[in-house]
């Protein structure tokens, strides 16, 4: 018993004197360095809080936060929108009557983007649709606190078009796709009777 | 009629005096906590967060009241008055300096005992009233506990009146310095009637005090609930323990006594054993440092600062040592703290018989 309670100062000694090594140690804080900084593990001592809106943390400038769309290299192929596991992207396509340009690594543009919304709300920033961009457009920044008074401000929208040009383009294909069918049917009665 | 007036006056002085020392112990223990850990604790109200307890309070005291449909609306409604009651009772014994004591009591000691013991029945209330298995349990665990600590802690301050011969605070405050009408040995061997300081306090009179005043800070650590006693507001297990069901005003209630008893344990462990408004510093030959530092102001700044100081060690033990199991706690005070205050006492009696009356 007499051990124990010798052994229970002794202890109750050494927490307080670590604990007290902290406190006055918090006379000062620790420097705000980048992780890829060399001496950013040989600081021991001193408070770590970073406060955060009036200082932050650097981060690397490929940092993996918030999505970004180059619209212009986009080919809305939609391969985004069926890999993201939590669907937060929504592709809507319209045909182009003809091919409408080059992305800038080459691949030609035939597909008009009328919707391309992220919601940043759902997504769990895993990356996966910049791997399978194919022209690289998508990409992650290094953003991370924008933070919006309504959940429908989460919702980025990257598309350029307007509603009214993408209805113009619309009706510009169903005018084209329904001069095709006629063709079509035209090709199609002249071909019958030859065959009757 | 100035009699009254005077009686509110003093009490006013002392309700205002437990709201403020509450207010700057919430705000300093929030930074203790933090630096201890290695954060900066509150930063943003005011310059280095120091309006952060107003801020606290103004929004405690525009939160609604709410009692539980299943409570027992008069406990419920009755117990955090009742558990601040009784600590606010207890500052009326308590002397501050020469001279000054609200009110003057031959049984200072053993009434501040006395109405401290009723906050148990305050949090019992609390805790039956609320209607909740956590509080219900968190009450239980505190009534255990504040019981069973009264036992050494009042042992512990037995032994001390035997070696003062008093149970009024203010002459057991009396006798530990320059004021003193009797002789006072260091040690009980070296005379320092007129060399005062803290060579003339408790527990270097009588050395074994030493022990008991560690008795006695371990179970006033004890009766206010205090880590690593904290069983009965054990966060991890009980949520909040006893006040779990409170909420706004009652709630600053109970905490308001949780901190007021702080300062009034502290207080009464200086009072009993560290000199109470005494001043520290010693008579040195011709410079008269102990004359020159009693005194009405002087012995307020004493009793301040000792008082403050054994809060600050309260806060520091609170935030390094993890809680004791129920089990563990109550062996501590049956089988360490209890039988070494009988000791204490024991040796008190033999050394005022002994080394005193000579």
């Amino acid at each position: 018993m007499l051990f124990k309670v010798i052994n229970a100062f002794k202890t109750v000694i050494k927490g307080l004197s670590l604990t007290l090594r902290h406190f006055f140690a918090a006379k000062e804080s620790r420097t705000i360095r980048p992780i890829n900084d060399p001496e950013y593990f040989s600081q021991n001592t001193g408070t770590t809080t970073i406060q955060y809106p009036h200082a932050k943390l650097p981060v690397p400038d490929v940092g993996r936060y918030q999505l970004d769309v180059e619209m212009d290299d986009c080919i809305v192929c939609d391969l985004c929108a069926k890999i993201c596991p939590v669907d937060c992207i929504e592709i809507e396509s319209i045909k182009a009557t003809e091919a409408i340009g080059k992305t800038s690594d080459g691949t030609t543009k035939r597909l008009y983007a009328a919707k391309f919304d992220i919601d940043m709300a759902k997504c769990m920033y895993c990356g996966l649709c910049t791997v399978v961009c194919p022209t690289e457009c998508i990409v992650m920044t290094d953003t991370y606190d924008r933070s919006m008074t309504d959940l429908n401000q989460m919702i980025y929208k990257f598309s350029d078009m307007s509603p009214e040009e993408a209805e113009e383009k619309k009706v510009a294909l169903d005018k084209l796709n329904a001069e095709r069918l006629a063709a079509k049917q035209a090709a199609a009665q002249q071909s019958l009777p030859k065959q009757l | 009629m100035s009699f009254f007036l005077t009686y509110v006056l003093v009490a006013t002085a002392l309700f205002a005096f437990t709201a403020v020392f509450t207010l700057f112990a919430l705000y300093s223990e929030r930074k203790i906590s933090a630096f201890i850990q290695d954060r900066l604790g509150p930063m943003e109200v005011g310059k280095y967060g120091s309006l952060q307890a107003f801020a606290d309070i103004l929004k405690m005291l525009q939160k609604e009241f709410i009692i539980p449909t299943a409570a027992d609306k008069i406990l419920f409604i009755l117990a955090p008055t009742v558990i601040f009651v009784s600590v606010y009772l207890g500052f009326a014994a308590l002397p501050w300096a020469p001279g000054l004591i609200p009110a003057s009591l031959n049984l200072g000691i053993f009434y501040i005992f006395a109405i401290l013991s009723v906050e148990t029945l305050g949090i019992l209330m609390a805790g039956w009233g609320s209607n909740n298995k956590y509080a219900l349990l968190g009450s239980m665990r505190s009534v255990a506990q504040m019981v069973s600590y009264e036992i050494p802690a009042g042992i512990a301050i037995i032994s001390v009146v035997m070696i003062s011969q008093s149970l009024n605070l203010q002459e057991i405050s009396i006798k530990q310095g320059i004021l003193s009408p009797d002789t006072m040995k260091f040690l009980g061997l070296w005379d320092v009637k007129s060399i005062g300081g803290f060579l003339s306090w408790n527990i270097f009179q009588a050395p074994h005090l030493i022990i008991a005043y560690l008795i006695y800070f371990i179970a006033s650590l004890a009766e206010c609930n205090r880590a690593p006693f904290d069983i009965p507001e054990a966060e991890s297990e009980l949520v909040a323990g006893f006040h779990i069901e409170y909420s706004g005003l009652r709630f600053a209630f109970v905490f308001l006594a949780e901190y007021s008893m702080m300062f009034l344990v502290g207080m009464i462990g200086v009072v009993m054993f560290l000199g109470g408004w005494n001043s520290p510093l010693p008579n040195i030959g011709s410079v008269k440092l102990a004359t020159l530092t009693t005194g009405l102001g002087w012995g307020i700044f004493w009793v301040l600062m000792k008082t403050l100081t054994v809060v600050a060690v309260q806060i520091w033990i609170r935030w390094t040592l993890p809680r004791l199991r129920v089990d563990q706690l109550m062996s501590l005070c049956w089988k360490v703290l209890t039988p070494l205050a009988f000791l204490c006492m024991l040796i008190s009696g033999i050394w005022q018989l002994t080394v005193m009356q000579n």
